[in-house]
């Protein structure tokens, strides 16, 4: 944005609050299992970190913390590692998504455990990726106009 | 009924009457600057008095300490926010309400 002038105030508390978001999100991916959450939500709220830094300080300056190049390699990141995920169980001899047949841990439950934790985490990065993407193409469009 | 009942009942009466002043005082005050004087001060402290009053009421465990980060982060962004829509809304070119304006032909309301 041509017009923007920085606050300091809002560019501080947001500096300083992002990190926090960031790892309210983290706990939110791997606590999921057990409590309300999972990688869908923890996700969106490191794409709302991200993006409360970029509305404080400016597009321009945000990309030295996430650039807008990062987008779709990291959103199709995510995409690789769910269906690596599932097809990985395939190979395996299981189905589609059966964390058991992956063998991650002794027992078939713990297995499960690790495994839905990687689909949420390949969850997580393509939400985020891609929630921050959407920001950065409507912004572009703004530019352009 | 322990004296920490007692304690949180007192502390979660005194938000609630915060947050009543804080709704009337955005329906009552005349324009923009003000009414966000009311919500952005007043109800954060409410919403401070109130959590503070559930950890009482919890007592010392995880649950409280995670209504403690509450008060930490609700503490540090409700007033960021007031600020920045005020400071966006003077950018803007919104300008306060005075007194005077009402014997003008300005409204009240004191669009621009």
């Amino acid at each position: 944005m041509k017009t923007h002038r920085s606050n300091p105030i809002v560019s501080l508390v947001s500096r300083m609050v992002s990190p926090f978001i960031m790892m309210f999100a983290l706990y939110v991916i791997f606590h999921g299992h057990y409590s309300p959450g999972g990688g869908f939500q923890g996700g969106t709220l490191i794409a709302a970190a991200i993006i409360l830094v970029r509305l404080s300080e400016g597009s321009d300056t945000a990309q030295l913390q996430f650039s807008r190049s990062w987008g779709t390699p990291l959103g199709s990141l995510g995409v690789l590692i769910y269906f690596g995920t599932g097809l990985a169980a395939v190979f395996m001899g299981g189905r589609f998504l059966d964390y058991a047949a992956l063998h991650l841990a002794h027992h078939a439950s713990m297995s499960r455990s690790y495994g839905i934790l990687l689909v949420e985490i390949g969850v997580g990065l393509a939400v985020t990726a891609i929630l921050v993407s959407i920001y950065d193409n409507l912004l572009e469009g703004e530019a352009d106009a | 009924m322990g004296i920490s009942s007692i304690i949180a009942v007192i502390l979660i009466s005194l938000g609630t009457f915060f947050m009543a002043v804080g709704s009337i005082g955005l329906i009552r005050l005349p324009d923009f600057y003000s009414r966000a004087h009311a919500q952005g001060k007043v109800d954060t402290l409410a919403l401070i008095l109130i959590i503070l009053g559930l950890m009482v009421y919890e007592g010392f465990t995880l649950n409280s300490v995670k209504l403690l980060l509450i008060v930490v982060f609700v503490a540090l962004t409700n007033p960021t926010g007031t600020n920045a829509l005020t400071n966006a809304a003077y950018r803007f070119g919104l300008r306060p309400w005075f007194k005077r304006d009402q014997r003008g032909q300005k409204k009240p309301g004191g669009r621009k």
